[in-house]
C-alpha cells in the first residue's frame, strides 16, 4: 500500500534556501544540499523547492541546484516557481528534478500543462493551485502571482481541467490558512478528491500533530507540505509520522 | 565499469549520480564493444514501451543486450528498462521486449481501489530466502509506473501490493530487474544498488 507522503516545502533565491532552516545544527542555514540530505535523514519523502527569484538570469542557478541537490540526496524532488516553457521543464529534468510545478504560468497557457505531459509524462507535471474561498460566489477562487492576482476559475472546475490536461499530480494551497497554523483546509481536499483521480498534496495551515492526523484521516489528499513548522523544528518528520502510524495512517 | 545503456531514454543523470555516490565507476554508452567489455550492463528507462524498444532497435542493440544477457553478462534493469526485460508488454498495443525474462508486461488494473499511475512509496516483501537482497524486506522504495510486470513467482525476489502484487525485483541469474527508482529510494535504493554491485564483484548470480 502506498505510504502518505510528508513534504517539506524550500523557497529559494539565487540558489540559497531562504529564511533558512534551523531544526538540525547545520553550519550553514541557507545551504540546499545539507538542508536536503537533513531531510532525507529526518524521513522525508520528497522535496518541494520553490524559486522565489525574480529574474531569469537568478533562474539558471536553480538548475545548478537541482544538479548538485540530486548528487547527494536521493529522493524525488519538485522544482517549481517561474517555469513556463517546455524548454524550462527540461533543463531542470535534465539537471535532475523528478517533477515539475507549475502556477502561474499553467493559468496563463493551460497548454503548457498538456505539452508537458506529452513531451516527460503525466508524473513529471505538477499543477500547484493557490485558492482561497469566496464567500460571495461560495466557490474557492484561483490566484496567481503568489496569491497577489485573483482569476476569475473557480479551483475545482481549475482542477479538473488541469487533469484533464495531463496534470498527474496536484499541489493546492489553502491561502485562508497559509500561515496560519490552524490546521488544513480539510472541504477544500474532499471537493478536491471527490473532482480528480490523480494525487493531491494539501498545503497551507500546518501547525500541529493532529491536523497532519486530519487532513490524511478526513480527506483524500495523498501528501501533506508544510514549511516553516519543519524548518524551525516546531515539529519533526519524524514525531509527525510516528502520530500518524500510531493513528492507522500508513507512512513510509 | 558499468555501462548504462545510451538510447535516448529521459534521466539517466540521477541514476549515474547515484552510482557516483556508491563510488562505482559508470559510461553512458550505445558501443557493443564498450557494453561487452563492462562488468554489468544498466537498462534505464521511463516513458513507453515501444517507444523504447523503437529507441533500442534504431541504434541495432536488441541482439545485442539479448547476446549479452543470454551469455552470463550481468544485466540491470531498472523501472521501464526492467519491464524491456520481459517477452512482451501490452502497453499501446503488443509488443516483443528482449525476452531475458519470463513473462510479460501489462496495465495495473484500475477498478482495484488504486491510483493509476502507482506514484509514491511502497512496502516491499522479501520472496527469496537465498537472495543477497533481503534488506528490502518491509522497506519502502519510490515507484512511478502505470504498468507491472506479470512474472512466474520464482523470478520474483520482491514485491509490494498496488491493487495487484506487483514485482519490485526480478532476478533470472544474472538478469535482475528493479521496478522502483532505486536513485531515488534513499538509503534503502543506494543499498540495493550496492547488493547488486557486490554480485556482480562477487560474480555471483547462483541465489535465483
Amino acid at each position: 500500500m502506498l505510504a502518505k507522503r510528508l513534504i517539506p516545502c524550500l523557497d529559494v533565491a539565487d540558489g540559497r534556501v531562504k529564511k533558512g532552516v534551523n531544526f538540525v545544527n547545520l553550519t550553514d542555514v541557507g545551504d540546499p544540499v545539507a538542508i536536503a540530505a537533513a531531510y532525507q535523514e529526518q524521513g522525508a519523502d520528497e522535496l518541494v523547492f520553490l524559486d522565489i527569484s525574480a529574474t531569469n538570469e537568478h533562474r539558471k542557478t536553480m538548475a545548478d541546484l537541482v544538479e548538485q541537490v540530486s548528487a547527494q540526496v536521493f529522493m524525488p524532488l519538485t522544482i517549481g516557481g517561474g517555469i513556463s516553457s517546455v524548454a524550462d521543464m527540461q533543463r531542470l529534468l535534465k539537471a535532475g528534478a523528478d517533477k515539475i510545478a507549475i502556477n502561474s504560468s499553467a493559468v496563463a497557457q493551460p497548454e503548457l500543462i498538456q505539452a508537458g505531459a506529452e513531451k516527460f509524462g503525466n508524473q513529471c507535471i505538477v499543477v500547484a493551485i493557490d485558492a482561497a474561498w469566496d464567500a460571495q460566489s461560495q466557490q474557492y477562487r484561483v490566484y496567481t502571482h503568489g496569491g497577489q492576482q485573483a482569476t476569475a476559475l473557480d479551483a475545482i472546475t481549475w482542477a479538473k481541467q488541469a487533469v484533464a490536461l495531463g496534470a498527474g499530480e496536484l499541489l493546492v494551497t489553502s491561502m485562508d490558512r497559509d500561515g496560519t497554523k490552524v490546521g488544513f483546509d480539510l472541504a477544500l481536499y474532499q471537493q478536491l478528491g471527490a473532482a480528480v483521480s490523480v494525487p493531491i498534496i494539501a498545503s497551507g495551515g500546518a501547525g500541529q500533530l493532529t491536523d497532519f492526523v486530519d487532513v490524511f484521516k478526513q480527506s483524500p489528499v495523498d501528501g501533506a507540505l508544510a514549511a516553516s513548522v519543519f524548518h524551525y523544528g516546531e515539529l519533526t518528520i519524524g514525531q509527525v509520522k510516528a502520530v500518524l502510524r500510531a493513528k492507522g495512517v500508513v507512512v513510509r | 565499469m558499468f555501462a548504462i545503456v545510451d538510447y535516448d531514454t529521459g534521466n539517466t543523470r540521477n541514476l549515474q549520480k547515484a552510482f557516483d555516490y556508491l563510488q562505482v565507476p559508470t559510461q553512458l554508452t550505445a558501443d557493443p564493444v564498450q557494453l561487452a567489455a563492462a562488468d554489468a550492463v544498466i537498462l534505464p528507462g521511463v516513458g513507453a514501451f515501444a517507444a523504447a524498444m523503437q529507441a533500442l532497435t534504431e541504434r541495432q542493440l536488441v541482439p545485442v543486450l539479448q547476446a549479452l544477457g543470454r551469455n552470463g553478462k550481468p544485466m540491470l534493469g531498472i523501472c521501464l528498462g526492467m519491464q524491456l526485460l520481459f517477452e512482451s508488454s501490452t502497453e499501446y498495443g503488443d509488443h516483443a521486449g528482449l525476452g531475458l525474462l519470463q513473462g510479460h508486461v501489462t496495465d495495473i488494473p484500475t477498478n482495484l481501489g488504486v491510483k493509476v499511475p502507482q506514484m509514491g512509496w511502497n512496502e516491499n516483501q522479501f520472496q527469496q530466502p537465498a537472495s543477497p537482497f533481503a534488506s528490502i524486506d518491509h522497506e519502502y522504495t519510490y515507484f512511478v509506473h502505470s504498468y507491472y510486470a506479470v512474472s512466474p513467482t520464482d523470478q520474483i525476489v520482491a514485491s509490494v501490493q498496488h491493487g495487484v502484487t506487483v514485482p519490485s525485483i526480478v532476478q533470472r541469474q544474472n538478469v535482475i530487474g528493479m521496478q522502483f527508482h532505486p536513485e531515488k529510494s534513499g538509503q534503502v535504493g543506494l543499498a540495493q544498488l550496492a547488493t547488486f554491485k557486490e554480485m556482480v564483484m562477487a560474480n555471483d548470480f547462483s541465489s535465483n
